[in-house]
């Protein structure tokens, strides 16, 4: 890939202030052509100002946007190669829904037949020729949901918003409508840049994620790099879930807890926690291990969650079991577990 | 449950029999032939008639729908432009909605006696033009309260879709904030048109002397002083029909909003 | 411009300044006439005096103000007697039948009010149609003299401003979430002490709301005195009527309105702090779900 393709939209160093408040804080990301990008935080993280900036619904205090090369910072929202998603999908109450989609084509003032023939294409792509001439008010969730992505997308936009997308939708639909984004986005080929607080979804759907937590970047990665590889303890504690377990490195880059004793090569010394996900916390053969009074057994169909708390110190911990591995003690037993070393990540604490 | 249901039942019957057998009796009468409240002698349109007939009460009723006319048009546009303003800041300061409020709770006696004493004052002449002029206060009170509960529900990411998608700020507003808010604002003009032609205190003291500048409502009540005719019956059956029809297409448009 | 004015969107200017110039302004001059003398053959002699507002407690139009307050008082009474079960009824209709039958209970209110209190005259004069009905039914007496009568002019008030008294209990008693009431009820309350302790004190900005209303606009009313009580019942309305359009007395006219204008203010501010006080009384934002 060229180097034009991996900067196709570029953040450089972009800041909102609002009054005394810093909403984004120098904020440099370079977005890939094609690219799933997403945006995940938890909410005030500043992720919708840096989306909303992109749009161009706030004027960035400092830093720029690049399109292709091109300044479009100071471009106005209708001006702008770029259509947002909104979170509450913003529908014209009074339009029906192939008069909403036709809208932005009718901005740019394209001929009739054009107008027409786009807009019954992308009803196709999205399933919504059934229901061109119904009002938003008589749509499910699910179905506005749609109108207002294909009403964004029959502009063909260089990059296409999407501001929590699938906030608003039940927990089943939402997992459906995860794929069939990620499906539509294959075929259209556009760039999408998404914003969520939910990790799970950033991780099932994008093709790299950018970590925010109070306007400042923590992070930006695939899938894999930010679950694998938190580049600190909040992303680590974000993304999935994480046991902690509070420590010292020693100067020979010892870990060192009641019971533990572990190798942390490169690690500098001093108090820090060790980070290790439940799926990756072993049993261990009594006597072999570290002990562990078994608090609870949370049953969650392919596994089950052992919660524990460490007999030397009293930390909780959390280990993922297949749900048909056998299990000797019952609650309130001692068990023994494993930290396999390769596993854990060092934390300064 | 039962008993308790028919209780409501009973008082809702009650009520809306206080609140409409007088209106019933009036509109009833106004169809009887021997015009007496005590003799019903058969179906008549006559009382009806005798009001086409009648220059006073045509000269009024024209005078009437001026007033209404224009204090409608422009209590509209002012009353929808301060429901925008107002909604446009997040807080606005106590003096500003109390200015707002102050129209729907005055005693109009003082409204009344305080614009005849203010145009008086600037030796203005008394006519029609000072009717409008006091009428337009509290119909763009009424306009703005209505509007303004419109877009207390209005869902402002539209006017950034519109942007987004494409539209200037003046397109964005014909297409879809003017729509939108249409129906309210045509709610907000039938009530202020209703309460203009039924409006009686505030047109009293500053229509002036003179038969030029009499208006419905005060031909009426001077038609009452003198007493009960049956072409008083057949005018206020009239002038309901208007009111009502009036509120029932605002209420009509507004449902939405209400909902 | 004022520095009030000065803040508001644009938008919101030209009708601040309409209300500024033609109410505010005229308000001002009314207070400030107040203060002035009455000239021998009318108009205003510009110096200063008390004079008008001393008048008031001359006995003459002391019994004005007793007889006005004791008509608005009995009127306001009735009026939430009889509109608190209506608007609770109301509020117990099926959810789809509620705004209907609010809608109803209200119309009357917004239709001519000159039309309305002309209803009761047909109804209540000697030839008029209860007399008429009760001599059918075989009463041989006098006709009964209901016209004229300070109880016409209270069933005129009543019957005026009822459905706005409704309107405000309704507002009250709709945004009351009914689940304090059954939390009462399983709480060991009965009934009526769940009435009584919880939904009656929550509801009682509208009873007040409502209750002002009616009381200020019955206490500076005209017309229904002048209608129903045929003249013979003087309120401050007819007062003030009296002396910008018969006396010529403008600067104790319009002492008489400030008056008014100022137990407008204190009944008004007696009652937002009730509802001050009840602050509470609204459901909890639904949390959002995540």
């Amino acid at each position: 890939m060229t180097a034009a393709a991996d900067r196709f939209l570029a953040l450089e160093g972009l800041t909102k202030d609002f009054g005394a408040t810093r909403a984004v804080d120098g904020i440099s990301l370079d977005l890939r052509r094609n690219e799933f990008f997403a945006l995940l935080g938890p909410s005030g993280c500043g992720k919708s100002t840096l989306l909303r900036m992109l749009a161009g619904f706030e004027a960035p205090t400092e830093g720029r946007i690049l399109l292709d090369g091109q300044d479009i910072t100071a471009l106005k929202p209708e001006r702008r190669p770029l259509n947002l998603m909104f979170q509450s999908y913003a529908l014209f109450p009074h339009m029906t829904v192939a008069r909403n989609i036709a809208y932005g084509l009718e901005m740019e003032r394209l001929a009739k037949p054009e107008i027409a023939a786009r807009v019954d294409e992308i009803m196709a792509v999205t399933d919504l020729a059934p229901f061109a001439d119904r009002k938003p008010d008589q749509l499910s969730g699910g179905q506005k949901q749609r109108v207002a992505l294909a009403r964004a997308l029959v502009k063909r936009p260089r990059v296409l918003l999407l501001d929590e997308p699938l906030g608003a939708l039940d927990r089943k639909l939402r997992e459906r409508m995860q794929l069939e984004l990620k499906r539509l986005q294959h075929e259209v080929g556009i760039t999408f840049v998404i914003v969520t607080h939910d990790q799970e979804e950033a991780l099932v759907m994008a093709d790299r994620i950018a970590i925010l937590r109070d306007g400042r970047l923590l992070q930006c990665g695939t899938p894999e790099d930010v679950y694998q590889r938190p580049a600190d303890r909040f992303v680590a504690n974000f993304i999935g879930t994480m046991n902690f377990v509070p420590g010292v490195i020693d100067a020979g880059a010892r870990f060192t807890a009641p019971a533990i004793d572990l190798a942390a090569p490169g690690a500098p010394p001093g108090r820090a926690v060790l980070a290790i996900r439940p799926e990756d916390v072993a049993l261990a053969e009594p006597g072999a291990g570290i002990p562990a009074t078994l608090r609870d057994i949370a049953y969650h169909g392919l596994d089950r969650v052992l919660h524990v708390t460490l007999s030397a110190c009293g930390t909780p911990l959390q280990l993922r079991i297949p749900a048909r591995a056998d299990l000797t003690p019952a609650v309130g037993g001692t068990l023994h577990i494993a930290l396999p070393p390769d596993r854990c990540t060092f934390f300064p604490d | 449950m039962k008993p308790h249901r028919w209780a409501g039942r009973t008082i809702l019957i009650l009520v809306f029999g206080f609140l409409y057998l007088p209106i019933a009796v009036l509109v009833g009468l106004s169809f009887n032939a021997s015009g007496l409240p005590t003799v019903w002698s058969g179906f008549t349109l006559q009382w009806y008639g005798a009001l086409a007939s009648n220059s006073d009460i045509l000269g009024a009723a024209s005078n009437t729908l001026i007033v209404a006319a224009f204090a409608t048009l422009i209590s509209t546009i002012l009353g929808t432009l301060l429901a925008l303003g107002l909604e446009n800041r997040r807080r606005n300061g106590t003096v500003v909605e109390a200015l707002v409020f102050a129209p729907m709770v005055i005693p109009d006696i003082v409204l009344a006696v305080g614009l005849l004493s203010f145009f008086s004052r600037l030796g203005l002449p008394l006519g029609l033009h000072t009717i409008v002029v006091s009428h337009v206060i509290f119909c763009l009170a009424f306009v703005c309260s209505i509007v303004r509960a419109r877009l207390k529900h209005f869902d402002h990411s539209i006017v950034e879709a519109s942007r987004d998608l494409g539209a200037s700020g003046w397109t964005t507003f014909w297409r879809v904030t003017c729509p939108v808010l249409l129906p309210a604002i045509i709610a907000g003009a039938l009530l202020a048109f209703t309460l203009s032609i039924d409006e009686f205190i505030i047109a009293f003291f500053t229509a002036g002397a003179g038969r030029s500048s009499i208006t419905l409502p005060m031909q009426i009540y001077s038609m009452i002083r003198f007493g009960i005719t049956p072409e008083i019956n057949a005018l206020a059956t009239l002038v309901m029909g208007v009111s009502a029809t009036a509120l029932i297409l605002s209420q009509w448009l507004n449902k939405d909003t209400l909902r | 411009m004022p520095a009030f004015l000065r803040r508001p969107d644009p938008r919101a200017l030209p009708a601040l300044l309409w209300l500024v110039l033609f109410m505010v302004v005229p308000c001002l001059l009314l207070f400030a006439y107040a203060f002035f003398e009455r000239g021998t053959w009318g108009g205003i002699v510009y110096t200063f005096t008390l004079g008008n507002f001393a008048r008031v407690f001359d006995p003459l139009y002391a019994g004005v103000f007793l007889t006005s307050a004791r008509i608005a008082a009995t009127a306001t009474a009735i009026a939430l007697l009889i509109a608190y079960p209506a608007a609770y009824a109301i509020s117990r209709a099926p959810r789809r039948r509620q705004p209907i039958l609010l809608f109803f209970a209200v119309l009357p209110f917004w239709s001519n009010y000159l039309i309305r209190t002309y209803a009761w005259i047909v109804l209540l004069n000697r030839e008029g149609l209860i007399n008429s009905l009760l001599t059918s039914a075989g009463y041989t007496g006098e006709p009964l003299s209901m016209l004229y009568t300070e109880g016409a002019v209270i069933v005129g008030l009543v019957y005026n401003y009822l459905p706005f008294v409704i309107l405000a209990i309704y507002s009250s008693l709709s945004r009351l979430d009914p689940q304090l009431a059954e939390a009462s009820r399983d709480l060991g309350a009965g009934p009526v002490r769940t009435f009584l302790r919880v939904t009656l004190p929550m509801t009682l900005p509208g009873v007040a709301a409502g209750g002002v209303f009616i009381f200020v606009l019955s206490i500076g009313n005209f017309v229904t005195p002048a209608l129903l009580g045929g003249g013979r019942f003087q309120m401050i309305g007819n007062l003030v009527y009296d002396q910008f359009l018969t006396a010529n007395d403008w600067p104790f006219g319009a002492a008489l309105g400030m008056i008014l204008i100022l137990l407008m203010l204190l009944l008004l501010t007696i009652q937002a702090r009730l509802t001050d006080r009840a602050a509470g009384t609204r459901p909890p934002a639904r949390e959002e779900a995540a």
